[in-house]
């Protein structure tokens, strides 16, 4: 290591380079925890929703496309591949694959938030929105059923078997207790009357699962710009010529970050576009 | 120049461009896995198998791309509490709403204590 002393990027409360990196990294990583702890809120609100409404994950899933969703996270790998190859890059004093490789990740995010666009268009178009915005107007979908952004009427006796249009809540829990015989229908004989009426039936409150998903997605969604913006950054220095091998802090902290994106991205692929 | 960590004259370590291609290979293929498994079914197990390879998914993430295996042990120590502090809060929460859940589903907990008297 050449002499700390004249090291153009030490800070002066700094002892030398390495402490000064060591430093920084820490602080990076005390951020990606703060991060985890900010997705972590959704991703519990996600386990407390399908834990007890599953039936709603797995009707309202289907409106996903995994292709795309699966497309978006090769995408995203890719893109965490060059920019792990780009921070090598600057610690090897390759300026100008360092350049090719922040350019390549940047495509890498724009395509993502390109096909994430053309999701969300296709939701807003048919309705599939969060909470009370809710209208879904599918094909094959909903246009013969109630709006339900009601509650879901009780469970019906067996001897009034219910006219067309007639939703039921096929929640995994269990009554809390039982009525008396007779006038409670069981909720698999329930399901076999509606069958035998030749109903298509959709769950209750499936504008949950839209909410969840518009605010996962969403969020990441941000971080998916805030990290182009930060990339843009370091492309710009890195065409200035900032970085080598004894500065490349910034372009490995963004890298970081980048890839903690990717990882949240790697959860939430599978526990919204394959639920089965 | 050679690749190698030891042989860096600056801080933090080199990956092997190698190695960097080969962890993006396996990311490859655990996504194709994972988006394969999905026309078998496997009943509660579903969510198990999906889970278990995007850990997979990350920890090669973390260990490889972001450096983590070659890095001071304390920032893992720092990922791996903020894991464990999410995990508590969804476990924990989970329990919680398992209590109370079944009476607050309108429409499905009759309570027709009138009746059997």
């Amino acid at each position: 290591m050449s002499d700390p002393a004249h090291a153009p990027h030490l800070q002066h409360h700094f002892e030398t380079p390495q402490q000064q990196f060591d430093a920084g990294k820490l602080g990076i990583w005390l951020f990606l925890a703060t991060e985890i702890l900010l997705f972590g809120g959704l991703f519990c609100a996600y386990a407390i929703y399908r834990a007890n409404h599953p039936e709603i994950f797995v009707y309202a899933h289907q409106f996903l496309n995994k292709y795309w969703g699966g497309t978006n996270t090769v995408i995203l790998l890719c893109s965490s591949l060059t920019m792990a190859w780009a921070v090598r890059a600057a610690q090897l004093g390759e300026r100008r694959l360092l350049i090719v490789l922040l350019s390549l990740t940047l495509l890498g995010a724009m395509g993502f938030l390109g096909i994430k666009y053309v999701e969300y268009k296709e939701k807003w178009e048919h309705g599939l929105l969060w909470g009370a915005r809710y209208a879904p107007h599918v094909e094959g979908h909903g246009a013969e059923e109630p709006p339900l952004t009601k509650a879901p009427p009780p469970p019906a006796p067996a001897a009034a078997a219910p006219p067309g249009g007639f939703v039921v809540e096929r929640s995994a829990i269990r009554p809390a207790a039982p009525g008396p015989e007779g006038t409670v229908i069981a909720a698999e004989e329930q399901e076999e009357h509606l069958e035998a009426a030749g109903i298509h039936r959709r769950p209750a409150n499936v504008q949950i699962f839209f909410s969840i998903y518009f605010l996962m997605t969403g969020l990441h969604g941000i971080h998916v710009l805030i990290g182009m913006g930060a990339i843009v950054w370091i492309l710009v220095r890195s065409i200035r010529g900032d970085f080598g091998p004894q500065y490349f802090t910034p372009v490995d902290f963004v890298g970081l970050y980048w890839h903690l994106v990717d990882l949240i991205w790697i959860f939430l692929f599978p526990l919204l576009y394959l639920i089965h | 120049m050679d690749a190698h960590g030891s042989s860096h004259e600056g801080v933090g370590h080199v990956m092997r461009r190698r190695v960097l291609f080969r962890v993006l290979a396996a990311l490859l293929v655990l996504t194709y896995i994972t988006v394969a498994v999905t026309s078998f079914d496997f009943g509660r197990w579903n969510l198990v198998v999906a889970m278990a390879i995007a850990v997979v998914k990350a920890s090669l993430v973390v260990m490889f791309f972001m450096h983590l295996k070659y890095d001071k042990p304390f920032n893992g120590m720092i990922l791996i509490v903020s894991l464990a502090l999410v995990a508590l809060f969804i476990v924990i929460a989970l329990d919680d709403t398992r209590h109370y859940q079944h009476n607050v589903i309108p429409g499905y907990a009759p309570e027709i204590k009138a009746n059997t008297q």
